[in-house]
């Protein structure tokens, strides 16, 4: 029985299934990158990005359909992000909700949102009446495509926090006494930070139901996990690789990268033939895999046990010691 | 420069742990003038310089900076009048930003932070000079995360950082207190030198009367949410620890009550 599994395996399946995974992973790079502004700059676990990532899809359908130029649609979706990080912003900062909440109740509240502008559960962009950045129809164009919205989104991300806002933004993140006393306005900041984040992971959205041709309410349904996949994936692998030589161009690469190796892995999952209904459950794990690595390679440089025979070695001289 | 009128300030009031932290403090200070302020645990020292900070709004009172009266100020809005060093090494600088990026910041306190780039390559030279003048070696570290460094260095950089830009009055807050007898010898004679090179005025707390003596134009004893003690130039240089501790007990009518203050 296990012979005929591993029979039934074709590993040009595997092969042909990359370059879309690449793609996919691509797309997902983008919302990545904009998780990364507040996981890791502003240490915010911003939560609204499962409805964010949607809204974007379904501003992008909806605008494409009723005949809005493409490009046209995807900047109005991501004018839509940034309206939903403004809200969360709000109710952190000026109702002093905890992060985590804030992100919840925003994402709650674009369910019916989305609801609101799709009309329906999901509405189909048919690829061949409209003129798409790009579809699944052309992988190769879309892998491209992909990868332009990565590098210039990277190449501005890494002007933007050089500058005197951007240092500003991330030193909230990393010490908010500090900021205040240097005059930086702290919710200022985050409210900023909380903008831009949603922002980009909307733009995800849009070029998700490009890809996909559709958008439905719940298409950024655990978007979240996977973002923080690729962030946690990029960070430990960009590390192993540039180590001590690791900058901020390097991390925001390795973090759309993460994407992309997130998509490849699913890949070989599905080609494993694990049932599509467990495909959260495995992100799950990759994404506690992924984050335990580096605690327990801490760990295992500075663990009591290996201490303990340290000791007991150390004792074992001492006892022959005496002896002599 | 300073002047503290009648400020009040009363922790978690109504509640079990309601704490009276001001009770009426006033406190007037001149340009120039270097004051430290001593008293014991819970005396009101740190909450006084807290206070002029913005930490958190009084309850009472005014404070006015140079003319300006900033009561109704939020913290990051008096900070460009102010620079400020902390007992927790920690708290002065953001540990995962470089040197410089931390120096940059403290250049534009109190200016609008704009999409101009946040340090410039004349910036760094200039800041490489002042590093040098540190003697830590930390001018051929400016693009190390300062997370990397030790206390002493921090508090060293919080330290610059606060003066980068001539503040109206510089805040140290037992800045001294968690770092080695070494380092804070290094730190206060630093602290000392930074003060004088560019004229500041100064307030400084510590737990420590042969510091509190040895530094400074004026003494300041805070007891109980209020100034004890207001010790001008001319007689504070005759005062030794011990006339303090008489003066303490005389006009408290209570026992200093720190060890710490004794032996340190």
């Amino acid at each position: 029985m296990l012979m005929s599994y591993f029979a039934s395996l074709n590993p040009v399946n595997l092969v042909n299934a990359l370059p879309s995974n690449v793609a996919q992973g691509l797309i997902w790079g983008v919302m990545a990158l904009g998780l990364f502004i507040t996981f890791r700059l502003l240490d915010f676990a911003d939560l609204t990005v499962d409805g964010s990532m949607a809204t974007g899809g379904a501003v992008t359908v909806v605008l494409t359909t009723n005949g809005w130029n493409i490009w046209a649609a995807i900047l109005v979706a991501t004018l839509a992000g940034i309206c939903a990080g403004f809200v969360t912003g709000l109710f952190h900062t000026k109702l002093g909700i905890p992060p985590i909440l804030s992100g919840i109740l925003t994402q709650i509240a674009l369910y019916s949102i989305n609801l609101h502008i799709i009309g329906s559960a999901n509405k189909a962009l048919p690829v061949d009446k409209y003129n798409l950045i790009l579809t699944s129809r052309n992988i190769p164009h879309a892998i491209l495509m992909g990868f332009l919205f990565c590098s210039v989104l990277i190449a501005i991300m890494y002007w933007y926090f050089g500058t005197e806002q951007g240092s500003a933004i991330r030193a909230t993140g990393c010490n908010p006494s500090m900021s205040k006393a240097q005059g930086i306005n702290i919710k200022n900041m985050e409210l900023i930070a909380l903008c831009l984040s949603n922002g980009m992971v909307a733009m995800s959205g849009g070029l998700l139901s490009q890809y996909q041709g559709f958008a439905d309410v719940n298409m950024g349904r655990g978007a979240i996990v996977i973002g923080l996949a690729a962030i946690i994936i990029g960070e430990v692998i960009g590390d192993a690789i540039l180590g001590k030589h690791m900058n901020f161009i390097g991390r925001l690469s390795f973090v759309a990268l993460g994407g992309v190796i997130y998509y490849i892995v699913i890949g070989i999952v599905i080609w494993l033939k694990m049932p599509s209904n467990d495909l959260k459950l495995f992100t799950a794990i990759i994404v506690a895999i992924f984050l335990a690595v580096p605690y327990l390679r801490a760990q295992s440089k500075n663990s009591f046990r290996k201490a303990a025979k340290r000791g007991a070695i150390t004792l074992a001289s001492n006892d022959t010691g005496k002896e002599d | 420069m300073l002047e503290i009128r009648n400020i009040h300030k009363t922790f978690n009031p109504g509640t079990i742990n309601e704490k009276v932290a001001l009770n009426g403090v006033n406190i007037t200070l001149q340009e120039g003038d270097f004051v430290t302020i001593i008293g014991g645990n819970g005396a009101g020292k740190s909450t006084t310089l807290n206070a002029i900070a913005g930490v958190w709004p009084v309850d009472d009172g005014s404070i006015t900076i140079d003319g300006v009266d900033v009561t109704g100020l939020p913290e990051h809005k008096r900070a460009k009048y102010l620079g400020r060093v902390f007992q927790d090494p920690m708290t002065g600088t953001a540990a995962t930003m470089q040197i410089d990026e931390n120096l940059a910041m403290a250049a534009r306190r109190g200016k609008k932070r704009t999409l101009h780039w946040a340090v410039t390559s004349k910036e760094r030279e200039h800041y490489r000079e002042l590093l040098k003048q540190l003697d830590l070696g930390l001018e051929d570290r400016m693009t190390s995360k300062v997370g990397l460094l030790s206390g002493g260095q921090r508090q060293a950089i919080t330290l610059l950082m606060a003066t980068l830009q001539k503040p109206k009055l510089l805040l140290l807050d037992e800045h001294t207190a968690a770092l080695d007898p070494k380092t804070a010898a290094k730190v206060l004679s630093l602290t000392d030198k930074i003060i004088a090179e560019n004229n500041l005025t100064a307030m400084m707390v510590t737990h420590n009367m042969k510091d509190a003596l040895a530094h400074g134009n004026r003494l300041i004893m805070m007891h109980e949410g209020h100034v004890l003690l207001d010790i001008g130039a001319d007689e504070k240089k005759l005062l030794t620890v011990e006339d303090l501790l008489q003066k303490f007990e005389e006009v408290s009518g209570e026992q200093f009550a720190s060890d710490k203050a004794l032996l340190g």
